[in-house]
């Protein structure tokens, strides 16, 4: 009869709610860069049309609490995780060659994504709490006031620092990502002699990418600020 | 060749350990890397000093008892060896070499470089088995049709010998390309689906009772491993898992 503890409790089914909630993640990160874009060709407009959408459709609003609790989850389950397999060597290897069997990603994936956190707890701050909760001055579109996100950001980036530190984030999210995207179908138990070598194919192109395009955005910004 | 060792000492489970260095000198290219130790025991003895203890038996890779964390690898920097099969030519005259045992939590030291792997027992006491009639009406299991691709891939899982490689070499001192080599040699064969669902919760869970960590896909593992036991088990183990979990 039934003697596991289901999906929940288990070190396997941690790590389906990890892979499960890492892989909604990376689809939020494919909606959030193409909401960007606009950004990086200076259309003013369709960024803060596409920033008052992202604060006020019902359905995008709904998704968002998911987005929340998965970023909760991924971060309270993932620090479980690491406590646990630290817990299970007590005593460490004096000469220890991680480096000669594994990818440096793969062997530094809490480190990776507490860097990450802390990253998102900056970018939250700096625009998602002022969208939410601040006072963003209002531009007319279309006769109505919207919400000023774009000068906001255009604003921020031209700080070098705070640019460099976006580009800085986006490598560790691309690390991170360079492992966890394929390792998340393992652990969902999807190994294939033809699919496998897809997914990891799909998940460096990902993990280069995305992050690759998103540190591009304040550098954009960062140069068109010199030049004006 | 002449080299310097740095090997684990520690008197029992209770010692705090420490390591010791040996020169050893006239080492043969040709030596395992177990008579290597031996000849140092030898010396060990005559000089009246406690040799160091270390697991052995076959001395030809198939019972998995040399587990030695060498140079920072399980079984030392060749692939699909144990210690008894790494000879001394792979390194070179004027090296160090460290020598330490397995280290993971359900892997406490007995002594020196053994260690107590029953944590691996209980697993497959947990599950690690068909429940057969055995009174004098026992099925020739010939007679049951198995797919050939099918007994390929438990046989390759099956080639595990248990040696904790796998759990020395993880970064999480995680046991899954162990546990899911068992499961896997089972669950593949049409006399082990009957238990199959209550095999991988049960094997799972004393997995989780004994204290090894979890896997994170690095796949150190599966490169460490003397026999080549293959992530896909640890795939196959995580989809056997999910669905024990759902239906049962």
């Amino acid at each position: 009869m039934a003697t596991g503890k289901g999906l929940f409790g288990s070190s396997l089914a941690r790590k389906y709610w990890m892979a499960l909630t890492g892989l909604f993640l990376c689809s939020f990160l494919v909606i959030h860069l193409l909401g960007n874009l606009p950004l990086m060709t200076g259309d003013h407009e369709a960024f803060n049309i596409y920033a008052r959408f992202m604060t006020t459709f019902p359905v995008i609003k709904a998704v968002s609490y998911l987005l929340y609790a998965s970023i909760l989850l991924h971060t309270v389950d993932g620090l479980m995780l690491t406590r646990q397999n630290s817990a299970a060597r007590p005593v460490k290897y004096a000469n220890y060659n991680g480096a000669a069997n594994a990818s440096w990603a793969s062997r530094n994936m809490a480190l990776l994504g507490t860097f990450t956190l802390v990253f998102l707890i900056v970018h939250l701050k700096s625009f998602w709490f002022e969208m939410h909760f601040g006072n963003v001055p209002t531009v007319l579109i279309e006769g109505e006031e919207v919400k000023d996100l774009y000068t906001l950001t255009v604003t921020s980036f031209a700080q070098w620092w705070y640019t460099a530190f976006y580009v800085f984030a986006m490598a560790m999210l691309g690390f991170h990502l360079w492992h966890g995207f394929s390792s998340a179908f393992q652990t969902l138990g999807i190994n294939h002699p033809t699919y496998t070598p897809i997914i990891k194919g799909i998940g460096a192109f990902f993990a280069l990418v995305i992050p690759g395009v998103f540190a591009l955005i304040p550098i954009v910004i960062y140069l068109n600020s010199l030049a004006a | 060749m002449n080299l310097t060792l740095q090997i684990w000492r520690q008197n029992g489970p209770q010692d705090a350990g420490r390591t010791v260095t040996y020169p050893v000198s006239n080492v043969s290219p040709d030596m395992s890397f177990l008579e290597m130790i031996d000849e140092l025991n030898i010396d060990l003895i005559k000089k009246g000093e406690e040799p160091i203890a270390f697991d052995h038996d076959c001395r030809e890779g198939i019972c998995g008892m040399c587990s030695m964390f060498i140079n920072g690898e399980a079984h030392g920097p060749d692939r699909g060896v144990t210690t008894c099969q790494l000879h001394m030519r792979t390194f070179k005259d004027g090296d160090t070499i460290t020598v330490e045992p397995w280290r993971a939590k359900a892997f406490p030291v007995i002594k020196d470089l053994m260690v107590d792997r029953s944590a691996f027992d209980r697993v497959i006491q947990a599950g690690g088995y068909i429940s057969v009639n055995t009174s004098g009406n026992t099925l020739d299991a010939n007679a049951i049709l198995v797919p050939k691709a099918d007994a390929d891939a438990a046989f390759d899982a099956a080639t595990c010998i248990g040696c904790g490689a796998c759990v020395a070499t993880c970064k999480n001192a995680s046991a899954m390309l162990f546990v899911s080599a068992k499961v896997s040699q089972l669950a593949l064969l049409p006399q082990g689906k009957v238990e199959a669902a209550e095999r991988v919760q049960n094997m799972v869970r004393q997995m989780d009772l004994e204290g090894f960590g979890n896997c994170t896909n690095t796949g150190a593992c599966e490169v460490e491993c003397p026999k080549g036991i293959s992530l896909e088990n640890i795939a196959r183990m995580n989809r056997e898992f999910l669905s024990a979990s759902l239906t049962h």
